[in-house]
């Protein structure tokens, strides 16, 4: 059965961005539930709308018109809420809304149908093109090569801000730089689940992983592996009941992220009794 | 005579329209443990700040080891009071003392063998090797204090500065905590704040009393009980336009 759904082009490059979009989902989803910056992660996430808008608009491939946009976004937003005391919600809010605008008014501006705009919203891992999973791969190597070399520091303005200022880091360029791997993870996702849903994905399979983890790097494995679980289980019942993949990938993380907090109260119950 | 390792002259700082600091004037010495002592809202912690380079001054001017604040990260241990971290982080006592290292560090680098050496050994002075490997959300809060001591330690400062490192645990725990000092300042200059006037006096070397105003008392006065409490109450009274500052604690 396995080697008959491998004998298809589209289900092994399926597989593929399953497997290099759970490397880069693990570990920045790490850092996005342990600093709590799920919501500037989702606002990065719909801004880069603007950027498939406006690759679509100029005629490249979507791909490297999100990256420079996203980038921007995840820039603009931080220092906004860091230096221009606008209220973070404020400024995550406004970009979110703005970017999706700009998106809608670049695919309207061109004429003719854009028929896969819509799995950039909502994700089809199905159709990832091997250029992409080629984009996907050179990202995975630059976020986890900036995670080594800057984990120290990413951990401690994860922990505490203000200590990790007051050793004399660079906190307000370390966060920047954080929040455009953020930009960089949500352009890897963004085949498999689509901007819309991508913040589920980002939070769930890390936010389960913290339950279980003593250690930052033990929490980014096993989100990383869980990440892939529910992947390939989203992969296999959308295959299975032909159901749209993105869509199912994330009901998979959500029913897991409810099931591990209903176990985790019962439980909790059965031990104060 | 050796320069001052903590120079405030004339200090002024305005929070928000309001002066939380005026014209504090005041010098700390290599092997100095003072204490500074003041009601809630009386500028304790925003002194701190100055020092550490978080706050800007108003007006006046601050010198820390000769420079700017800020300029010698690895020379200060610090020791904050509000816990703006997340008891449920994912981490064990000996990484969140590692990270105390961090000032000595360079960008990129990873820490190395003698970073954990002196976290551990920081962690032995603090006396928590038995709970080194426990995540610190299963601490209590004198453990947690404790350990955030053991951070500060682990860089291998010169200056110690504590914010209210007493405040929120039990009495006993207290003790323990000002044991620690004790040791400490053989080695360490250091910077308490406190409310807690009634202990403090016992382990300082010299005590400042601070409500927008500070004055200071050299250690021939050591104060008793009586006199701390006036002491405690005397710049209250000289400040009368912050109405929300000049609330004191009852002393006992």
């Amino acid at each position: 059965m396995l080697h008959e759904i491998l004998a298809f082009e589209f289900m092994r490059n399926a597989l593929l961005a399953a497997i290099l979009s759970s490397v880069a989902c693990g570990i920045i989803g790490t850092y996005v539930v342990v600093k709590k910056i799920g919501f500037i992660s989702g606002g990065i996430a719909h801004t880069a709308f603007g950027g498939i808008g406006l690759g679509y608009y100029l005629g490249i491939n979507p791909l490297l018109g999100v990256i420079p946009f996203s980038l921007f976004a995840a820039i603009a937003i931080g220092l906004m809420s860091k230096k221009a005391k606008v209220a973070e919600d404020s400024a995550i809010g406004t970009f979110w809304a703005v970017g999706m605008a700009v998106g809608v008014i670049c695919i309207s501006l061109k004429p003719g149908y854009a028929p896969d705009l819509f799995s950039y919203l909502f994700g089809n891992i199905l159709t990832v093109p091997t250029f992409d999973l080629w984009m996907i791969l050179l990202l995975d190597f630059f976020i986890i090569g900036v995670v080594w070399l800057l984990n120290k520091e990413f951990l401690a303005i994860s922990f505490d801000e203000e200590y990790a200022r007051v050793s004399g880091l660079k906190t307000t360029a370390l966060y920047l730089l954080m929040l455009c791997l953020i930009a960089l993870t949500v352009v890897v996702m963004m085949r498999v689940v689509g901007i819309v849903m991508v913040i589920a994905l980002l939070t769930i399979p890390a936010a389960i992983a913290r339950m279980f983890s003593r250690t930052l790097p033990g929490m980014m494995l096993l989100a990383i592996a869980l990440s892939l679980l529910f992947s390939i289980s989203g992969l296999w019942f959308s295959y299975q009941f032909d159901l749209a993949s993105g869509a199912t990938i994330i009901l998979v993380s959500g029913f897991v992220f409810f099931l591990v907090h209903a176990w985790r109260l019962v439980s909790a119950s059965l031990t104060a009794q | 005579m050796k320069d001052p390792i903590i120079q405030c002259d004339q200090l002024s700082v305005s929070l928000g329209g309001m002066k939380v600091l005026d014209k504090v004037t005041l010098s700390v010495n290599d092997g100095d443990f003072l204490g500074i002592i003041g009601p809630n809202g009386g500028g304790k912690t925003t002194l701190l700040r100055v020092i550490l380079g978080l706050e800007a001054p108003s007006a006046g001017s601050v010198r820390v080891f000769g420079g700017s604040p800020g300029s010698f990260p690895a020379r200060i241990g610090y020791v904050p009071q509000r816990l703006f971290f997340d008891r449920d982080f994912p981490i064990s006592i000996r990484e969140l003392v590692l990270m105390g290292r961090i000032s000595n560090k360079k960008l990129f680098q990873h820490y190395n063998k003698r970073d954990r050496e002196n976290a551990d050994q920081a962690i032995c002075t603090a006396g928590l090797e038995r709970l080194a490997d426990r995540r610190i959300g299963d601490l209590s809060g004198g453990e947690l204090q404790r350990a955030l001591i053991a951070r500060a330690l682990a860089g291998d400062p010169e200056l110690l500065l504590l914010d209210e490192p007493t405040a929120s645990i039990d009495p006993q725990m207290k003790t323990t905590i000002y044991d620690l000092m004790e040791h400490l300042k053989e080695k360490l200059t250091i910077v308490l704040v406190t409310h807690d006037t009634g202990t403090i006096s016992r382990y300082v070397t010299r005590i400042a009393s601070l409500n927008v105003t500070l004055e200071l008392y050299e250690s021939a006065l050591s104060p008793n009980r009586d006199s701390l409490s006036a002491l405690y109450h005397y710049p209250v009274n000289t400040v009368v336009h912050h109405s929300q500052v000049s609330r004191t604690i009852d002393h006992p």
